[in-house]
């Protein structure tokens, strides 16, 4: 007999409300005062990169670039909970965590003004490059803690995916093949809302992300992803679970700003959309409670804006003094040199790359 | 009324939708968006949402529901926002809509357009700036078109929609709004399977299509020689004839194409040259192309696409060999 779909619920928790009021039955026990404020701080410097990038887009100094506004808490929470040890497989806007994870922020830069050395990934970042084909990334990250089993580390991977590409086969494909093998994997959602112009009630039928775990048999959850405490708890969780099995996460956010400096939003949603989501602000939130707690106040505040302002523009200006090197391009191809690839690279140099 | 190719494009899918109902668009952010480069701009409010269908974002799911649609009597056409994201609905193409046809004998029949962008020069981010049309070329079943502006664009697209095979429509983001020209408000086609003689010449022949007809175009009128200059405007089936016959007149071939060198279009056009008009040439065949490598980022673009400049110097070349 046919019955009607699945109507089952997802949990769900928040950590911190939007007015700073803490769940402290929920409350993760190794985050203390300083590492609050540490993360609060990345937060702030990963919107001040962001801006700082986008103006530059804006002034012709960057190529397209893609906006993290108001998604700041599911990268800090997430890169917090994480141990050095462990993955970190993104697709194009987890800006926070590049910055947590210490990525040197000129090369991050050097990324959005459009040169492959800013995809080039320093020792011991134990993070892929960027990847722009929506889901793709998804069962690289499944591989990527198969190699972990196999090579019987103590890591976990960390696959991203926004709402958007989880309706890419890609993604199912790869939840379904870390649930067969028992893999230390966690998928998470970036749900932001959108996709380019797709709202989340029109991407899927499904009432949560989260539940798509069900069907590939793994644990799933669903969090306030504008809440970097519910993340932060929620990644833990996963990794302290991820010897039996992955995790799916919804981090439920919403996207501030354009999709990318090529969009305009105000073609398919209305701005008082976003505006209702300022209240729900993931930084706001934060230093509201530092606030009560007399952990933070606006001379330091002050204080830190300008260390961050000066550490972005010392990047943006190294960033700036890159000089490109063309030669680079075919000698990256293969790990050896074809002949007939050495031919194109002479030519090409010989009449200066037509220049 | 003068049209750039964005126009022209958008002018031809309303015309194919009024004419036929059983036309549908489908893809990513067609709808209410317009597209991302507004090609179908206003088509979801005339034609409604069940015509102009904001899919899922899944590609394979877009090119496979369209192969479902044409089997079922509708002559969809999808839109893949990039070139780059069409690989993962590859399959769907190479072992659906290239073979019903042959594999059935002509009982199933897949007559859908797909459409997507293609190419470089528009400092666009990885992945954005693929030019892949031999890799379609390759599979037999498959049309392979790839206009040069806005005229073309519209009657090619037009023609397209007419016909009861699987066409793959690539269309250059650089001129999707380069340049506007005369385009007919009303119906007209261009015909598929027949290249364009650009501009007549004796001194050698330039074969290229798509983005780098401009170039091509610039150089000769640059250096003031008296060059044929060929648009395939179909990448396959090939129009083989109006190559040999204008390799007859000028005994010097250059091919110019953006997609990387290596197993390029060009091969194909050398090689049929090499078959049947050998003795006609006057001087070995050249060839510009892409690197063989993936396409550069934003900022290393400009050394690798082909340009005016890179033309011209073979142009030089060529008449002194
Ligand atoms: C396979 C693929 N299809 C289409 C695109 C074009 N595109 C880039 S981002 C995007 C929307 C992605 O939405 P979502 O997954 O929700 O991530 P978000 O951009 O919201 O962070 C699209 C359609 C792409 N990059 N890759
Ligand atoms: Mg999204």
């Amino acid at each position: 007999m046919i019955s009607k779909a699945y109507e089952g619920s997802i949990d769900y928790f928040q950590v911190m409300d939007e007015g700073g009021n803490i769940d402290q039955s929920l409350f993760p026990k190794d985050v203390d005062d300083s590492k609050m404020v540490s993360m609060y701080k990345y937060m702030l410097l990963t919107r001040a990169l962001d801006a700082k990038i986008l103006s530059l887009q804006r002034q012709g100094r960057a190529a397209t670039y893609a906006p993290s506004l108001g998604e700041e808490a599911v990268h800090i929470g997430c890169a917090f909970a994480m141990r050095k040890q462990d993955f970190f497989v993104p697709n194009f806007r987890q800006h926070g965590m590049y910055v947590v994870r210490g990525f040197p922020l000129d090369r991050f830069i050097l990324y959005w003004k459009g040169f492959e050395e800013g995809d080039a990934v320093p020792q011991g970042f134990n993070g892929l490059s960027v990847s722009v084909p929506v889901g793709s990334q998804m069962p690289q990250g499944a591989g990527i803690a198969y190699a972990f089993k196999y090579k019987k580390r103590d890591a976990v991977a960390i696959a991203f995916v926004g709402d958007g590409g989880t309706s890419e086969g890609d993604f199912y494909e790869s939840m379904n093949f870390g649930g067969v093998f028992k893999l230390p994997l966690i998928g998470l959602i970036e749900n932001n809302q959108w996709a380019i112009s797709m709202p989340r009630n029109k991407q899927t039928a499904s009432k949560t992300l989260a539940q798509k775990g069900i069907a590939a048999g793994i644990a799933c959850v669903q969090v306030d992803g504008n809440d970097m405490l519910a993340v932060y708890k929620a990644v833990q969780d996963a990794i302290a679970n991820a010897k039996n099995g992955p995790t799916l996460i919804e981090a439920v956010t919403y996207r501030m700003g354009m999709h990318t400096t090529s969009d305009d939003p105000t073609k398919y949603r209305p701005d008082a959309d976003a505006e209702a989501w300022k209240k729900k602000d993931p930084i706001v939130r934060v230093r509201a409670y530092l606030t009560k707690k007399g952990l933070w106040n606006d001379v330091m505040e002050q204080q830190a804006n300008e260390e961050q302002l000066k550490q972005i523009d010392e990047a943006v200006a190294k960033a700036e003094a890159f000089k490109p090197d063309p030669k680079s391009m075919f000698e990256n191809v293969y790990s050896f040199m074809p002949e007939v690839l050495k031919q194109e690279e002479d030519a090409a140099e010989a009449a200066n790359f037509w220049r | 009324m003068q049209m750039n190719m964005v126009s022209a494009i958008n002018s031809a899918l309303d015309i194919a939708l009024k004419e036929n109902d059983d036309v549908v668009l489908l893809g990513e952010d067609i709808g209410k968006d317009g597209g991302v480069f507004r090609v179908t701009e206003g088509l979801m409010a005339k034609y409604g949402e069940d015509r102009v269908v904001d899919t899922p974002l899944a590609e394979s799911s877009i090119i496979g529901a369209a192969i479902g649609m044409a089997l079922a009597g509708m002559h969809p056409i999808p839109e893949i926002q990039f070139a780059g994201f069409m690989y993962i609905a590859y399959d769907q193409l190479v072992s659906h809509a290239a073979r019903f046809r042959s594999r059935t004998r002509g009982t199933l029949t897949v007559p859908m357009v797909v459409r997507t962008p293609v190419g470089g020069g528009v400092r666009a981010l990885e992945h954005h700036s693929e030019n892949p049309e031999v890799l379609y070329s390759h599979i037999g079943g498959l049309i392979v078109v790839e206009p040069s502006g806005p005229y073309d664009a519209k009657g090619l697209l037009l023609k397209a929609v007419k016909m009861q095979d699987p066409v793959v429509f690539l269309e250059p983001t650089r001129i999707y709004r380069l340049f506007r020209e005369e385009v007919p408000d009303g119906s007209y086609e261009v015909e598929i399977g027949k290249a364009n003689v650009l501009r007549q010449g004796s001194a050698l022949s330039i074969i290229t299509y798509g983005t780098m007809v401009q170039p091509v175009k610039n150089a000769v009128e640059k250096k003031g020689v008296d060059a044929e200059i060929i648009d395939m405007r179909t990448i396959n089936p090939i129009d083989e004839a109006t190559i040999l016959e204008s390799v007859k007149k000028t005994g010097r071939v250059l091919i110019v194409h953006e997609a990387p060198l290596s197993y390029g279009a060009g091969a194909e056009v050398a090689a049929r040259i090499a078959e049947k008009a050998l003795y006609e040439l006057q001087a070995p065949v050249m060839r510009v192309a892409g690197p063989s490598m993936p396409y550069p980022f934003p900022a290393y673009e400009g050394y690798a696409t082909p340009n005016e400049k890179r033309i011209g110097d073979a142009i030089d070349k060529l008449l002194s060999a």
